[in-house]
């Protein structure tokens, strides 16, 4: 009986704040599905130019899905940042999985000389905050004329350290057995990180991968600073537009926004879970 | 011989372009930060010396620090707490950590039209506040904004340090706490002379990722309330993007080459007091 007690009083805690934690996720979806005058008279006080109160509920009084439609087939400047930032997380993922592989595989297959130091830069880098290579990056990229294209927000990111980092984890933890044993069927170095290293590796790989998706799907910064021209911006930036207008409207774009990341998400939490983990910990 | 030239053909690659890309500019942008942007003069320390004296450059530090120091101790502590509860938990648990995983998955775009429905003038927290009887706040337009950005931050940020501490727990072996419990020791005092210190190497991490996701804060804040928010929310992130607008080359290296020093600075101090309390 007591038992059972502390056990209530250490559950209830946990789930509140996990109710609380995931409230957002089901108000953004609930709203979608209000129509423009119930959106009006809900929250006309904060977004329009009411003055009475937010009056929220869960349930729409009459739901609708107009705004959907009007958003997928209506707003052709939403799908086209939509596509931007789909095809600007494929280039970065991709560009990571041949550049990022290969130096996670050096560093955690090979002692080289100076091995310990550039992963220790590596860490560094890991670290910084986007604001301290803003200025140098937006120099070189002016330079290299590749400002305001959808090279300047991918690019820089192909060479980011932290799945490096994450999939010299995974790496380190292969068995050195099977790899010697390749190496001692003759099996070429390049052979052996391509047929062994990489499927064994896949784990740590998908932990970086989804990591990278959530985090540039996020890509705030990068855009405001390198990307002037309204038509190649991310999604991300879609928010920014928003006018009292359209609150409805807005409401159903948060939620495509949501979508593949919480696809992402539900499919790949094992991953992100091992990514996390990973990222803690110490080298 | 081999070891070497295999390393550093996979390193090449992924080295080449930090080079091209972060490095050597970033050694450029510190020795633009000693010189003149028109005559290419060589001018010391005078560059950081306007930066250090700027009016928005103090608001901004100050901010920047003081929002570190009130999250980053507070995401510790609360996430802390929730972990050992939830380890403790069976039934539900997946679920459970799944829920706290939640707001890492959605987008910050998708957030801000609800962070406005919750905290401006006529929001839902202040009907909230106004039926309770109490009375409310702007939350937006006065210091509390700050806050605003406090709470932005913990919701985000839960999830990853629950991760983070419950693998660290289970990295205890069960064998210490099981002794522990035969000596009598239990609870609040197992938490205090056996869980604790054996997280201390976990603990070294989580406050510095912590910290680095102070600096994602930017996103909400930016999409929220713009290029200049209320004062009490002028972060670092704001101040470089408006210099940016301006283009003040030479005051924006200064200021980049200060944040990189402070930082390294930070966690080199941290790693020697988390390597003596290992001693």
């Amino acid at each position: 009986m007591k038992k059972r007690f502390f056990e209530l009083l250490r559950f209830v805690p946990v789930a509140i704040f996990a109710f609380v934690a995931c409230m957002p996720l089901i108000m953004v979806i609930s709203s979608s599905f209000l129509g423009s005058s119930e959106a009006a008279m809900r929250y006309g006080g904060v977004l329009g130019s009411g003055s009475n109160a937010v009056n929220w509920s869960l349930v729409p009084l009459y739901p609708t899905i107009k705004h959907y439609v009007e958003l997928l087939l209506d707003t052709p400047s939403f799908f086209v940042m939509f596509w931007n930032s789909i095809s600007e997380e494929a280039i970065i993922l991709a560009g990571q999985l041949v550049v990022g592989t290969a130096a996670a595989w050096a560093f955690a297959r090979y002692r080289f000389i100076g091995s310990k130091i550039i992963f220790f830069v590596y860490i560094v880098l890991m670290i910084m905050p986007f604001q301290v290579t803003m200025v140098s990056s937006y120099l070189v990229l002016d330079k290299l004329s590749l400002l305001d294209s959808v090279w300047a927000v991918t690019i820089p990111n192909i060479f980011s350290t932290l799945p490096v980092f994450i999939m010299t984890k995974s790496f380190s933890a292969l068995p050195p057995s099977t790899i010697e044993a390749a190496r001692i069927d003759g099996a070429g170095e390049l052979r052996i990180f391509l047929k062994i290293g990489i499927p064994m590796g896949v784990p740590g790989i998908l932990s970086a991968l989804v990591l990278g998706f959530l985090e540039y799907w996020n890509n705030i910064e990068q855009p405001l600073t390198f990307i002037k021209t309204r038509s190649l911006m991310p999604l991300s930036m879609y928010m920014s537009s928003v006018t009292a207008e359209n609150t409805a409207i807005s409401m159903v774009a948060s939620v495509i926004t949501l979508l593949p990341a919480l696809l992402i998400f539900l499919t790949g939490q094992k991953y992100l879970e091992k990514g996390i983990v990973a990222s803690g910990l110490k080298e | 011989m081999r070891e070497n030239i295999c390393g550093w053909l996979f390193l090449l690659p992924s080295l080449a372009g930090l080079c091209v890309f972060l490095l050597i500019p970033f050694c450029d942008a510190v020795g633009r930060s000693f010189f003149t942007a028109m005559s290419g003069e060589f001018v010391g320390l005078e560059n950081y010396a306007a930066v250090v004296s700027n009016k928005a450059f103090q608001l901004a530090a100050g901010n920047t620090a003081k929002f570190i120091a009130v999250c980053v101790p507070l995401l510790l502590c609360s996430s802390f707490l929730l972990s050992v509860l939830l380890n403790e938990i069976k039934g539900l648990h997946g679920l459970l950590k799944t829920a706290y995983l939640v707001p890492l998955a959605v987008p910050v775009a998708s957030v801000v039209m609800l962070w406005r429905l919750f905290f401006y003038d006529n929001g839902i927290l202040n009907s909230v506040l106004s039926s309770l009887g109490l009375s409310t706040v702007d939350w937006m337009n006065s210091d509390s904004a700050f806050w605003v950005l406090v709470f932005s931050y913990i919701w985000k940020n839960m999830g990853y340090n629950i991760v983070l501490w419950l693998a660290g727990l289970s990295a205890i072996p069960d064998s210490i706490n099981e002794a522990a419990a035969l000596d009598g020791c239990t609870g609040i005092k197992r938490l205090f002379y056996i869980t604790l210190p054996n997280l201390r190497g976990t603990s070294f991490m989580i406050i510095v990722l912590s910290i680095i996701n102070t600096f994602k804060v930017f996103r909400e804040a930016y999409l929220v309330a713009g290029d200049y928010p209320h004062e009490s929310m002028y972060l670092l992130q704001h101040l470089f993007n408006n210099w940016f607008v301006s283009l003040d080359v030479q005051k924006m290296c200064a200021a980049a080459v200060l944040m990189a020093a402070v930082i390294t600075v930070a966690v080199f101090i941290m790693k020697r007091l988390e390597a003596r309390g290992e001693r």
